[in-house]
C-alpha cells in the first residue's frame, strides 16, 4: 500500500485510493502489450511480403514476382534516392492540400449545415435523406462526371473530396442534440437566448461528437483526393497520379512507395486531429482514447 | 391547514393533465412560506416532479394559480446537471453567468459558496472527477450563487449511499436555517422528509392529490442524533402510515 505515499492532487487521490495497486500493474501490463504487440504484428506483415516475393507470386499465381518487390527494394528506391524521394514529396504536396482543402470546406459547410438542421427541425426532417443518399453514392462513380463537367483542376479534385461532409453533418447534429434535459432545463429556467443555448450548452456538449466526425472525414477526404487523381490522371500529379503512372510503367518499386506515402498521409491526419480532439476535449471527455 | 404569514410560494387549486391525458395533479393546494422547509413524498410516478416542473414554470398548470416569484427561485435537480466540460469554479458560476452578473461579484460568490458546501480545493476539478456527492454539493452551489428565496429540490440525494445523504442532510439543514431559504423537497425516504422538513405533506398516487399533512415540531438546530430519538420514529411512522393509505 506504500504506492499511496507517492503525491497526488487531492482529487486525484479520492479515485486514485482505492484502485492504484492493480491499476499500476494492469497499466504496466497493457503497456508492453501496446509495444511489443503491434512490432509483431508489423514483422509478420513483413515476413508475408517477403513470402510473396520470393515464393507465393510464382508458386501460387504464376506471376512475375517484380509485381510485388521485396520491402527493402521499395524503401531503397522510393525514399533513398534523391530524386525519386522529390517526386513523391511533390505528389504528396499536391494530394494533401486538394484533401486538407476538401476537409476545411467540408467542416465548415457541414457545421453550418448541422447547427441550421439542428435549430429547425423541418430542415434536419427534410435534408437528411438526402444526406444519407449522398454518404450511399460510390464517389468512383460521381468522379467522371464531376470530370466532365469541372475538368481535372484544383476545384474539381477538392469537390470530390466532399464525401467527407456527411460524417461532419450526421456527427455535429448527433452532437448538438446530445445535451441531456435536465441541462437544457437549467438553461430555459434562467430564459436564455436560442444563441447563448447553442454556444453556452450544445456546442460544448458536442464537441466530442465532431472530433470524432472530423476524424472520419480527414480519413475520407485523402481517400476522396486520391481517387479524384486516379481517375482524372491529369493536373497536377498527386499521389494517385504518380501511382496509375509508375504502375503502367511497370516501376512497382515506385508504386509501392507511392501507397506508402499516401497511407502515411491518410495515418498522420487521423492522429493529427486525435490529438487536437485530446487537447481540446480530453480533460473532460471519459473516452478519448483513439 | 397552516397559513403562513410570508408566503413564497403557493399552490391554489393546481390540477394538471398533460396532453396524452395523463392526470397527473387533481387539486392541489399548500403554501411554502420564508424559512418553511415543506417536503412532499408520496409513492413513484404520483405526480411529484411534476409539482416542481409548475412552480419553476418549466410546465403550465392546466387548471388553478400559482404564485412565486420565479427570478427568485433555486432549482435543484435530481442528477447534479452539472456541464461536464466546466471545472466545479465554472458550474458554480454557470446561472449568475446567464443572468449577467457582473465579473467581481460573480469570482466573489462563486468562491464563498464553493466554500460554503465544502468543496475547497476542487473549484478546477472536472465533474468526471468527483463523486456524486460532491456533484451534488457543485450543484447546491451553483442555485446558491443566485441567492434565491426559495429552493425546489427534485430528489436530490436519491442516488446518494445513506452515510453521505446523511451528512448532506445536516449540512443542508444548518444551511437553510442560517439563511432562512424556503424550500420545496421531493423525496422518496420518510426519514430525509421528517429530518429536514417543517412540515411533510403526503402524496397520493395518480392522480397526485394531498391527502396527508404533517407539521414536525422539532426545534433548530436539529442535532443528526435527533435521527434515533423516539419522537422522530413516532413521526416516520405516522407519515409511513399516511403513505400507505394513500397508496391504496
Amino acid at each position: 500500500m506504500n504506492m499511496l505515499d507517492t503525491p497526488l492532487g487531492q482529487g486525484e487521490a479520492i479515485i486514485a485510493t482505492q484502485t492504484v495497486a492493480p491499476a499500476t500493474t494492469a497499466r504496466r501490463r497493457r503497456g508492453r502489450i501496446d509495444i511489443v504487440g503491434p512490432l509483431l504484428v508489423f514483422a509478420a506483415f513483413i515476413g508475408i511480403w517477403y513470402l510473396m516475393h520470393h515464393w507465393a507470386l510464382r508458386a501460387i499465381w504464376d506471376k512475375p514476382n517484380f509485381l510485388v518487390p521485396t520491402p527493402h527494394d521499395v524503401v531503397r528506391t522510393a525514399f533513398f534516392t534523391n530524386e525519386n524521394r522529390a517526386t513523391l514529396v511533390g505528389g504528396l504536396r499536391v494530394t494533401a492540400t486538394v484533401a486538407f482543402l476538401g476537409l476545411a470546406i467540408a467542416i465548415v459547410v457541414g457545421i453550418g449545415l448541422a447547427t441550421l438542421m439542428a435549430r429547425r427541425q423541418w430542415l434536419e426532417r427534410s435534408m437528411w435523406p438526402y444526406l444519407v443518399a449522398l454518404q450511399a453514392i460510390p464517389i468512383l462513380a460521381l468522379v467522371p462526371l464531376i470530370g466532365s463537367i469541372w475538368g481535372y483542376g484544383l476545384s474539381a479534385r477538392t469537390l470530390v473530396c466532399v464525401i467527407s461532409l456527411f460524417p461532419i453533418v450526421a456527427n455535429t447534429l448527433f452532437g448538438l442534440l446530445s445535451a441531456d434535459k435536465g441541462q437544457h432545463d437549467l438553461f430555459t429556467l434562467r430564459g436564455v437566448s436560442p444563441s447563448t443555448r447553442l454556444w453556452k450548452l450544445q456546442f460544448p456538449a458536442a464537441l466530442p461528437a465532431i472530433f470524432a466526425g472530423f476524424r472520419i472525414a480527414a480519413g475520407l477526404s485523402v481517400i476522396g483526393a486520391i481517387v479524384g487523381e486516379l481517375f482524372f490522371k491529369r493536373g497536377d500529379k498527386g499521389i494517385g497520379i504518380l501511382l496509375d503512372t509508375f504502375r503502367n510503367r511497370n516501376n512497382y518499386p515506385m508504386a509501392y512507395g507511392a501507397l506508402i506515402v499516401a497511407a502515411l498521409l491518410g495515418i498522420v491526419v487521423f492522429v493529427i486531429f486525435g490529438l487536437i480532439s485530446r487537447l481540446v476535449v480530453g480533460k473532460w471527455h471519459e473516452s478519448t482514447r483513439s | 391547514m397552516t397559513v403562513a404569514v410570508d408566503t413564497r410560494l403557493s399552490f391554489d387549486d393546481v390540477s394538471m393533465t398533460f396532453p396524452d391525458g395523463t392526470e397527473a395533479l387533481r387539486h392541489v393546494s399548500f403554501g411554502v412560506g420564508r424559512g418553511e422547509f415543506v417536503t412532499v413524498v408520496g409513492p413513484s410516478g404520483c405526480g411529484k416532479s411534476t409539482l416542481l416542473r409548475i412552480a419553476s414554470g418549466l410546465e403550465q398548470q392546466t387548471d388553478g394559480a400559482v404564485d412565486v416569484d420565479r427570478g427568485d427561485l433555486g432549482y435543484v435537480f435530481q442528477d447534479a446537471t452539472l456541464l461536464q466540460w466546466r471545472t466545479v469554479e465554472g458550474n458554480v458560476a454557470l446561472l449568475a453567468e446567464l443572468d449577467g452578473m457582473s465579473r467581481g461579484e460573480r469570482a466573489r460568490r462563486v468562491a464563498e459558496n464553493v466554500s460554503l458546501v465544502g468543496l475547497d480545493g476542487f473549484a478546477d476539478k472536472y465533474p468526471r472527477q468527483l463523486s456524486g456527492g460532491m456533484r451534488m454539493r457543485a450543484s447546491l452551489a451553483r442555485s446558491l450563487v443566485m441567492d434565491p428565496a426559495i429552493f425546489l429540490f427534485d430528489e436530490p440525494f436519491g442516488a446518494l449511499d445513506e452515510i453521505t445523504r446523511e451528512r448532506l442532510n445536516d449540512e443542508l439543514l444548518s444551511l437553510f436555517q442560517r439563511n432562512g431559504f424556503g424550500a420545496l423537497f421531493i423525496t422518496h425516504s420518510i426519514s430525509e422528509a421528517v429530518f429536514l422538513s417543517t412540515r411533510v405533506l403526503v402524496m397520493s398516487a395518480r392522480p397526485g392529490r394531498i391527502v396527508g399533512t404533517h407539521d414536525i415540531p422539532f426545534s433548530s438546530p436539529r442535532p443528526p442524533e435527533l435521527r434515533f430519538d423516539a419522537a422522530f420514529a413516532e413521526l416516520c411512522g405516522e407519515v409511513s402510515t399516511s403513505l400507505r393509505s394513500a397508496h391504496q
